[in-house]
């Protein structure tokens, strides 16, 4: 680990006078996210600090993103919110919960939440990040969730693997995929609910987790308490919230929230010219290779000479082998030392000393996978606004 | 009387404190603050938009060169997907307030 305040005092007191953060303070109660439009609230829900309001039924809360400059692990309470559909269990009780696991397995399964935590736990630092991360900086703009990059958080999650549940059940000759449910649902009865599945092999790997806890704790309501699905180095939309059924099919899901919305084009990339379609697409699935500076905001004003860059990378679960930093614009780069390694789908700490010369400077990060991957200079364009990995800039003053 | 209070007060406090007692969650959102903006047939927005989501979904879109198109696309997209019962008569008249308005 690194030792914090070192590298605050590094950072200088610029850039902690610019409140270590990618969004502008107007007052106390609005930031201002750094695309047209960007006005947001700050609003305080329970078991939450205060959050980035993006949409209040359902709720939709975006993290701050100084937060990411505290360390590895995204608290519980500036965790990020997204539902769709707002029908949701405020009046769950924990002691009649019961995970119903069916469909084509030999012994169909109701689990009290109980029997779940006396089964033998796991846990596993895994990133969780929204599909539409970083929508609201996509251009040309598309509809949709209009996010900055807060979208996004890592959590010691603590439950037992789904494939443990499955060989409970015993899953059937024949099984192809895994659909998932959760107790939130449609206002009307017209709406398709919201559904996802993963295929046999995936929702077997012994890595896909049912969570109860979070961090030491239970997971906050809006997190999906009492019960969600973790899916490793994959978007949000597979993390099922208030999980409650489970069902093994014999075919390829083909409801709304698999076969027609979060989708990405079937392109080398995933990208299409920007403001066109693509011709055919795929489930979204795995995360992009990203990385950000925390500890320096857009726009701040730095002392010439040494200070310390910090941040963090991630990918879809290769693990980081290389961070890289350029302070020219990109013209040069310099490879960061890497923090702990919490496991291959967690947030990686880096950090590098550096020396700023005056005048308008670009910080430019860049991570590398352990598969090779990188992120590109220019963005990738996709109409729902996915997988944003640009290499990220931040701009600021050196005087 | 003294010790019925008491006994619900510490029965109150148990369950405020978790697992131990049998309690639903009861989870509060806090007051929704967000209204849509003035303009032209808002009553026909309200009644056709905020059974199912709050109004700062559309305050938040992008502003887009082809509102009319943007809009239309929005307001298809919650009767063909979502399901939303909006009378033929009302489509236009909502369209025409969300490219006015926003």
């Amino acid at each position: 680990m690194f030792d914090r305040r070192d590298l605050l005092k590094g950072a200088g007191l610029a850039a902690l006078a610019a409140t270590l953060n990618s969004t502008k303070a107007l007052a106390l109660d609005t930031v201002t996210l750094p695309f047209a439009n960007g006005e947001r609230p700050l609003v305080k829900y329970p078991q939450k600090r205060p959050m980035i309001g993006l949409t209040s039924r359902p709720p939709q809360l975006e993290t701050p993103f100084a937060i990411f400059n505290d360390g590895p692990i995204t608290p519980n309470n500036a965790f990020f919110v997204r539902y769709h559909l707002a029908d949701l269990p405020y009046n769950l009780d924990p002691d009649k919960f019961t995970l119903e696991v069916k469909g084509k397995v030999d012994k169909p399964l109701k689990l009290s939440l109980k029997d779940i935590r006396k089964m033998k736990a796991t846990e596993i630092v895994a990133v969780n990040q929204c599909s539409g991360n970083s929508r609201g900086l996509f251009e040309p703009r598309v509809a949709g969730g209009q996010l900055a990059n807060g979208a996004m958080g890592c959590a010691r999650w603590r439950g037992v693997p789904l494939k443990a549940v499955l060989e409970m059940a015993g899953v059937q000759a024949g099984a192809r995929q895994v659909t998932f449910g959760g107790m939130d649902g449609p206002v009307s009865d017209k709406t398709p609910d919201f559904v996802k599945a993963l295929d046999l092999d995936h929702a077997s790997d012994g890595e896909v987790m049912l969570a109860y806890g979070m961090n030491g704790e239970d997971l906050p309501f809006l997190n999906g308490f009492p019960l969600r699905l973790v899916v490793p180095g994959y978007y949000g939309t597979y993390w099922l919230k208030h999980l409650n059924e489970i069902t093994v099919i014999d075919n390829v899901y083909d409801g709304f929230w698999m076969k027609s919305a979060y989708r990405i084009p079937d392109t080398p990339n995933n990208a299409v010219e920007p403001g066109t379609a693509p011709k055919a697409t795929i489930p979204i699935n795995r995360f992009t290779i990203r990385s950000f500076i925390t500890n320096v905001p857009d726009g701040a004003k730095l002392k010439a000479g040494r200070t310390t860059l910090r941040g963090i990378a991630f990918d879809g679960g290769k693990g980081i082998k290389q961070v890289e930093i350029s302070t020219d614009g990109g013209k040069t780069w310099a490879g960061a030392k890497l923090g702990k390694d919490l496991g291959k789908y967690a947030f990686r700490e880096w950090m590098l000393p550096v020396k700023l010369a005056a005048g308008q400077v670009e910080l430019k990060v860049r991570a590398t996978g352990n598969g090779g991957e990188t992120q590109p200079e220019t963005p990738r364009w996709n109409p729902a606004g996915y997988l944003r990995n640009v290499v990220e800039t931040v701009r600021v003053s050196v005087a | 009387m003294q010790r019925t209070v008491l006994l619900a007060a510490s029965l109150a406090f148990a369950a405020s404190m978790g697992s131990a007692l049998a309690a639903p969650v009861n989870y509060k959102t806090p007051d929704e603050v967000a209204a849509f903006k003035p303009g032209p047939n808002l009553e026909v927005v309200q009644g056709n938009c905020t059974a199912c989501h709050s109004s700062d979904y559309i305050a938040t879109q992008p502003p887009m060169k082809d509102k009319k198109g943007f809009w239309q696309a929005e307001v298809t997209k919650m009767i063909k997907v979502y399901g939303a019962p909006i009378d033929d008569a009302d489509v236009g008249k909502i369209v025409d307030y969300l490219a006015t308005t926003y």
